[in-house]
């Protein structure tokens, strides 16, 4: 009894020993550094931070900050490591901002290369790319055109998969319906949806291709970066097959055009690396980077003329929603508030 | 001495509550009624069908299945003995992706059933869609029905021959027997495994969201992520944790007043025979749940991971981040057996009102979910850290940066305290078989009690120790929210890799990491399994030869 306890004091030092070494491993601050944190999953990223070391010799750690980054990083308050802040959704950006986590930042390349609305007019965030709310639907509908509005038509009764309506890809669509229409409208919308659900509202954009061919629904709302993910094969075999069972849509709102939003990033307000920082995000608007990172995950580029993913482009030609993005994301919180009064997602 | 040290670790963990009460107070506008009104009552009674959904489904399976193994003898029962226990080293959220692909329409049972029914569109025919209140119920139930196994089985092996030899001999027949003296008897520890059980159901985030449920859980989350309401989102939380100490002191008190007699000391009961169609029937009962929460999981994953591997290749990074989720996991479970042995052996030393209330509380973790309980210790973590860093730049002109929040350091924390609970349990437990009657003995033969505990109780405690070590391990590895959430720079373990694939809604992507965690998490369980069924051995040995 007594000759093993020793052995298992032993285990305790080696796991104690071990787990010192992963703690130092966290920190970094030399020089030469550029500290990412995002809510992007990882590998989106990944081909833009990699050029920028070849290009500038600094080294990239990112860390892959599901929900909370304005929260970590207010916490962390002037220790923080973070530089650059990268997030989704135009709301998240402005959230990021609100938190005071952010620093302006005046760059001239970056005012020249990002139109006017796909920026703060402070500086304090920038967009990257740019990614639309799509239709799909099942081929024998042989659907070529749709309007938003028409969603809630009772003839698609039982057809329709969603993600969560609480999701934030699905709150910035309610949120852009509410500047088109105004509230009452859009709560009958809601409902009108709603009843044409044929499942709950969960899981992720590309189950909507998988529950078309699986028989479920005919029409499915979904972004436009999936159709490339699932179409050019990177997603896996199952995923085309997915893909090929499905029409992409792009629709418009009544007298507007296709909802839009943004993924882009902040500078942060305690970068220890400001120049890094800087430095990272005019390399990311530069026409080469720009085709890069929208390729990466078959996104919009924000600079006019940069390449897109010849599997987006065969989407046809995006008529981009002219509502402002910093209204839209203002009307978010009722929209939320919105989808849960009509129970979207019960 | 020992009751300061439980009111330390008793503050330790009140830490994030109370960083999440600071939060709360911060008020949250006109959120409440908005909540009242339109998300409170759905995710009221939500949570409250899957709790009660889920409380049946895993006593009818577990109970049956634990007074099966435990006291008859029928083909296969030392292998699912083992086998029940199999389904803990799976975590939810991977059960629930790995039941939407077998179910869904595209899936081998749906396509099987049209082959053989012979429609051929998915169009023709369709069974109900898995992402339900029916479908979180099935998949929570697999996966959690061996909370309830585990202690029932234990119950069911230390009950004495003696009594029910008693009940027959008045005249009870064998099902009544079971039903008046064995069930009863085991009661408060099917009641306790329940409870671990239910409070898992209340914290869980990923099976119920991904199935499309509106838990409270879901909503405390919704409202901080979707919302950006975090004062909400604590309140909400807050709430939560009310209803969950209430049904813990509901539970406290529905078993103080019971006194059960027996254990280890008396004779166990010889296995019943069953032979011919009663053994097989037996064998099948058993081996269904087996099947449901690991056999087909396991399946499943192995087949994705296969078909990932022909087409993308093993990531190099998973052998790293296998070896951070057993960092992360191994060091919260040092913290929480060290602060949950402060916890027992203050209540052991000094039994009294405040001691018990003191392990009452520094259990309050294992009722904040994840996602909220990682919140509530940025705040105070971080501002320590912030504190330490700015002395130092005073004092010596060096910047130590984020000293604990910043590094792994938080999430080791973060798992103690999500887990005491656990071990707590599973040292009070252990601290329960051994006689006070000892600690005077190696008092009156000059020990001090520092020597009593060091030479007495430790020794003793081996196997409860152990028991609790194997299963914070198992739920670390598991752990999810919090870890999202507190990972350092750079990290990334096996649980955070299966995420970030599934939140590109390509969770096929990360069958070999979920493949991991499971093949990783089965070593304690195994472990687990042959400690329980070797101590249990054990004992029941020493009271024949005694």
């Amino acid at each position: 009894m007594f000759r093993k306890l020793p052995s298992r004091t032993r285990v305790c030092h080696a796991v104690l020993a071990a787990a010192a070494g992963l703690l130092l491993s966290g920190a970094a601050s030399a020089q030469g550094v550029l500290n990412v944190y995002t809510t992007r999953e990882p590998g989106l990223a990944a081909p833009v931070f990699e050029a920028f070391t070849k290009a500038t010799g600094i080294t990239v750690n990112s860390v892959f900050v599901k929900d909370g980054l304005a929260e970590r990083v207010k916490a962390e308050g002037s220790a923080s490591p973070a530089d650059i802040l990268m997030t989704v959704d135009a709301g998240n950006l402005l959230d990021v901002v609100d938190a005071g986590v952010t620093q302006p930042v005046n760059s001239p390349v970056l005012t020249a290369a990002i139109p006017a609305n796909l920026r703060d007019p402070n500086g304090n965030w920038f967009a990257l790319s740019l990614r639309a709310r799509l239709l799909y639907a099942a081929k024998d509908l042989k659907l070529s055109s749709m309007t938003y509005e028409n969603l809630a038509d009772p003839k698609w009764k039982g057809e329709i998969c969603i993600r969560s309506g609480q999701h934030p890809y699905n709150v910035g669509l309610t949120a852009a319906y509410i500047v088109h229409h105004g509230e009452a409208k859009t709560e009958e919308w809601l409902k009108g949806v709603k009843a044409n659900l044929a499942r709950k509202a969960t899981g992720g954009d590309r189950e909507g291709a998988r529950d078309i061919l699986g028989g479920i629904c005919d029409l499915a709302i979904g972004n436009s970066y999936y159709v490339g993910l699932m179409r050019s094969g990177k997603g896996g075999p199952e995923q085309q097959k997915w893909a090929d069972a499905i029409d992409v849509v792009l629709p418009v709102f009544e007298g507007g055009g296709t909802h839009v939003n943004v993924s882009g990033a902040a500078v942060a307000k305690n970068a220890p690396n400001k120049d890094n920082a800087v430095r990272f995000l005019e390399f990311a608007v530069s026409p080469e980077m720009q085709a890069i990172y929208a390729k990466a995950n078959f996104e919009y580029p924000v600079i006019a003329g940069a390449q897109v993913d010849p599997v987006i482009a065969a989407l046809g030609p995006l008529k981009v929603d002219p509502i402002s993005l910093v209204e839209m994301a203002k009307a978010r919180k009722k929209a939320s508030e919105l989808i849960d009064r009509v129970g979207f997602d019960n | 001495m020992p009751v300061a040290a439980a009111f330390g670790v008793a503050a330790f963990v009140l830490l994030p509550v109370l960083a999440l009460i600071a939060i709360a107070a911060q008020g949250s506008g006109d959120l409440w009624p908005h909540l009242i009104d339109n998300v409170l009552p759905t995710a009221l009674w939500q949570t409250g069908v899957l709790l009660v959904g889920v409380g049946i489904s895993v006593t009818l399976v577990a109970v049956p299945c634990a007074w099966l193994v435990a006291t008859c003898a029928f083909p296969g029962r030392r292998w699912l003995e083992v086998g029940l226990l199999l389904p803990l080293a799976l975590p939810g959220y991977i059960v629930a992706y790995s039941y939407l692909d077998v179910l869904h329409p595209l899936g081998p049972v749906q396509s099987a059933l049209r082959w053989m029914l012979g429609i051929s569109s998915p169009r023709g025919f369709q069974l109900p869609d898995v992402r339900s209140a029916w479908g979180c119920i099935f998949v929570l139930s697999c996966v959690l029905y061996p909370y309830v196994y585990l202690s029932a089985r234990a119950s069911f092996l230390v009950q004495s021959a003696s009594a029910l030899d008693a009940a027959r001999a008045l005249g009870a027949g064998r099902w009544r027997t079971v039903w008046r003296v064995a069930l009863p008897m085991a009661r408060p520890a099917i009641v306790a495994g329940l409870t671990l059980a239910l409070l898992e159901v209340l914290g869980d985030i990923g099976a119920s969201e991904f199935l499309g449920m509106r838990t409270l859980t879901v909503s405390v989350y919704t409202t901080w992520v979707n919302r950006s309401n975090l004062p909400g989102a604590a309140q909400i939380a807050l709430v939560m944790m009310m209803f969950v100490l209430v049904l813990v002191a509901a539970e406290r008190a529905a078993r103080s007043r019971a006194r059960y007699g027996g254990g280890g000391s008396a004779r166990p009961p010889a296995l019943v025979p069953l032979t011919g169609m009663a053994g097989v029937a037996a064998c099948l009962f058993c081996l269904v749940p087996v099947l449901l929460g690991f056999g087909v999981p396991l399946l499943h994953l192995l087949f994705a991971a296969i078909k990932r591997i022909e087409f993308s290749g093993i990531s190099p990074n998973l052998l790293v981040e296998a070896r951070n989720s057993a960092l992360l996991a191994g060091g919260g479970t040092v913290l929480a057996l060290a602060l949950g042995f402060l916890v027992t052996l203050a209540q052991r030393l000094v039994p009294s009102g405040l001691t018990a209330g003191l392990a009452r509380l520094s259990t309050l973790g294992y009722a904040i979910p994840g996602t909220v309980l990682a919140i509530g210790l940025l705040t105070p973590l971080a501002g320590f850290d912030n504190l330490v860093d700015q002395a130092a730049r005073q004092t010596f002109g060096i910047s130590t940066g984020l000293l604990i929040s910043g590094s792994g350091a938080a999430l080791i924390i973060a798992y103690a305290i999500r887990f005491l609970a656990i071990s707590v349990g599973a040292l009070e437990a252990g601290y329960g078989k051994i006689s006070p009657n000892l600690d005077m003995a190696a008092r009156s033969l000059g020990r001090s009690r520092r020597g009593a505990v060091r030479h007495v109780h430790l020794p003793l405690m081996r196997t409860a120790l152990a028991t609790a070590a194997l299963m914070v391990f198992v739920d670390g590895m598991k752990e999810l929210p919090a870890t999202l959430l507190l990972r350092p720079l750079g990290v990334e373990t096996l649980a955070t890799h299966v995420y970030g694939e599934a939140a590109r809604g390509t969770y096929e992507d990360g069958a070999l990491a979920a493949l991991l965690i499971v093949l990783v998490g089965l070593v304690p369980v195994l472990m687990l399994a042959r400690l329980s069924y070797t101590s249990l051995a054990g004992a029941a040995q020493g009271s024949r030869s005694g």
